[in-house]
């Protein structure tokens, strides 16, 4: 049996009167890459969010690395967020801040190194991404896929043991967007990370996932789980198969 | 040794080769030693040789990868031969990930320093000029704007000036009250220690009415108005260019002032007035409490004093220099909003630039209106 490095149990979600999400009872398993799917607004980003600690959630629990991280004390929670990298659907860059100063951000606030070793720390982490020479910029004088870049160099500052990705390669261009998922793939080839991804972009689920799991509006809950290129074949739902295959539902053909 | 560690040991003669040995954990809490560590090795044992053994690491990240990187680099220039063994499929991996040549390009923490101090000074006097012609451009493209409009009435979005009114002109109302009730209280307390000595206690209703009426009625609201109402229009308009949504409405084939500053821009100069009168009362008021609870003047003689000194056209033109002020703080708001490009920072700018440049002009054209109308 496979460590377990996240696990969710029971959560529900409501916003307001509706729920999002229906008991959701999910594992991650240490350094697999577990990607989240599933059409607009079925709760992909919302699960995210619970899953890192930003919502509370209306009933059950987030274990991560065996903190339950919604009743766990401040210290605690302290501890397990240098274990914990995000990056965020749009980069999150603190825009007030120079790239160098984004990365070095968490490095000064958690290990109090020289301001020598902090900066040879993010000149690695530029190099790992692929940014050296943009530690001057501001972020917007960046592109998208190098926002992007500059946000996974932040969110591996601290050699996070997981890390959360919330649709990495929404907004860009075909080429970025594979060469991205490479950057992922290889950091979690090279570092082992665990890795959470959230998105809906085909070509990326069939790249970079050791396994999917697939959310579904109606349901409020998981509908399929497993190997992506298994699922699009031999999955019995058609909601799972015309996800994969890109097919529209066929009720929507007779309406056109 | 505790496991959190991180330990070498150091085999061999510098002459013949050394063969370091390093344990426990290579990373990011151990990293100020390990770069004294590198420091030591190369400058006291300034070896012939090296080789790096990771048998005994428990625990690399990346910290300890760059140890690593820095320990073959510097080797390199030394010129001596660098071999690392014992290394794990993981730890290669890691290795691998880092691209050298560009972790040894040059890097720059900070911006170079700019321009001296005498191109400073230049540099911002030419900001400021560029800045006064712009919120001259702005102001006066918007009020060929309002006018046009004027000649299509229907063109001016009704709902959206109602909106605004109530932001700036009712929810305004209890602070412009209450800010200017005690105005009237703390002129008629302090002008009455004053006046007592001469038996003038009868002047303070008409020094309070003159004063509130002809300037400090348009100035504590319009100050009070750039405060909630102006800074209000430079976020709101700030944030909306973050957003795109101002680019979105260009496309859309609409006009941004038209549709963003000319409603807002009515709507101040529509409740401005109103806001002037109420700060006006609200003194008068304030004078009234004090007149008639600590100066003995009867409620009658207070109303009856006042209204002499109060004269029509003092009314009228607070009411002129009121709008006037309406269409300056939310001009140069809307305008203050317009010039964000894309940060938050600049939203921020944008609100304080927009509440000081308002004050600022603001007191221009009240001395303007001062000199002027003394001569009418």
């Amino acid at each position: 049996m496979k460590e377990i490095a996240i696990s969710v149990e029971n959560l529900t979600v409501r916003f307001g009167d509706s729920v999002v999400l229906n008991n959701i009872n999910l594992n991650v398993f240490k350094g697999e890459i577990l990607v989240i799917l599933g059409g607009s607004g079925c709760g992909k980003s919302t699960l995210l969010k619970h899953m890192i600690g930003l919502y509370e959630p209306e009933k059950g629990r987030v274990i991560i690395n065996g903190i339950d991280i919604i009743n766990a004390d401040e210290n605690k929670l302290r501890e397990l967020r240098k274990d914990i990298g995000v990056l965020f659907q749009s980069s999150a860059l603190i825009g007030s801040m120079t790239v160098y100063e984004n990365i070095a951000l968490p490095l000064r606030e958690y290990t109090g190194l020289s301001d020598d070793a902090i900066e040879r720390l993010v000149r690695i982490k530029l190099a790992m991404v692929g940014l050296s020479g943009y530690e001057i910029y501001l972020p917007s004088e960046l592109s998208g896929g190098m926002k992007k870049r500059a946000g996974i160099a932040r969110a591996i500052a601290l050699d996070p043991t997981i890390l959360f990705f919330d649709e990495p390669s929404a907004g860009l261009d075909p080429i970025t967007a594979a060469e991205l998922d490479l950057l992922i793939k290889n950091i979690n080839n090279g570092i082992g990370t665990t890795m959470v991804v959230v998105t809906h972009e085909l070509e990326s689920i069939f790249n970079i996932a050791h396994r999917v799991i697939m959310l579904e509006k109606e349901e409020k809950g998981i509908i399929a789980e497993g190997d992506p290129y298994i699922l699009r074949k031999e999955s019995k739902d058609p909601r799972v198969r015309n996800f994969f295959n890109r097919h529209i539902p066929e009720h929507l053909y007779q309406k056109t | 040794m505790s496991s959190n560690d991180f330990g070498f040991d150091i085999k061999g003669l510098a002459e013949a080769g050394l063969t370091v040995s390093l344990s426990g954990r290579l990373s990011v809490e151990n990293f100020d030693k390990m770069l004294s560590f590198r420091g030591d090795i190369f400058s006291k044992y300034k070896p012939s040789s090296l080789v790096i053994d990771l048998k005994d690491v428990t625990y690399m990240d990346s910290a300890g990868a760059l140890f690593l990187i820095e320990m073959e680099y510097e080797s390199k220039k030394e010129g001596i031969p660098c071999e690392i063994t014992n290394m794990t499929k993981e730890q290669r991996g890691l290795l691998e990930l880092i691209d050298r040549d560009a972790y040894e390009k040059s890097f720059q923490v900070t911006k170079k320093a700019g321009l001296n101090f005498i191109e400073q000074i230049g540099h911002e006097f030419i900001k400021f000029l560029d800045d006064i012609k712009n919120i001259i451009t702005f102001i006066g493209m918007m009020i060929i704007k309002i006018i046009s409009s004027l000649f299509r009435l229907s063109s001016i979005r009704w709902n959206d000036v109602l909106t605004y009114m109530k932001k700036s002109g009712v929810d305004g109302l209890p602070i412009v009250g209450l800010i200017s009730f005690l105005l009237g209280l703390i002129m008629a307390f302090m002008s009455s220690l004053q006046l007592k000595q001469f038996g003038a206690n009868i002047y303070v209703p008409a020094l309070v009415s003159i004063a509130m009426i002809k300037e400090l009625g348009p100035i504590m609201t319009a100050i009070i108005v750039a405060g909630r109402t102006g800074s209000a229009f430079a976020a709101e308009i700030g944030t909306m260019k973050v957003n795109e949504e101002v680019d979105a409405l260009i496309v859309m084939g609409f006009d941004p002032i038209k549709f963003l500053a000319v409603p807002r821009v009515f709507a101040v100069m529509f409740i401005m007035p109103f806001l002037t009168i109420f700060s006006d009362l609200f003194a008068i008021f304030g004078g009234f409490v004090v007149g008639v609870l600590g100066l003995d003047l009867t409620v009658h003689t207070y109303i009856q004093q006042t209204m002499k000194a109060i004269k029509i056209f003092d009314i009228i033109t607070s009411l002129i220099k009121s709008v006037t002020f309406a269409v300056l703080i939310a001009g140069i708001g809307c305008h203050r909003g317009f010039e964000v490009k894309h940060s938050a920072e600049e939203v921020g700018t944008a609100t304080t630039s927009a509440v000081v440049t308002a004050l600022f002009i603001i007191i221009l054209v009240d001395s303007m209106f001062a000199v002027v109308l003394s001569y009418i």
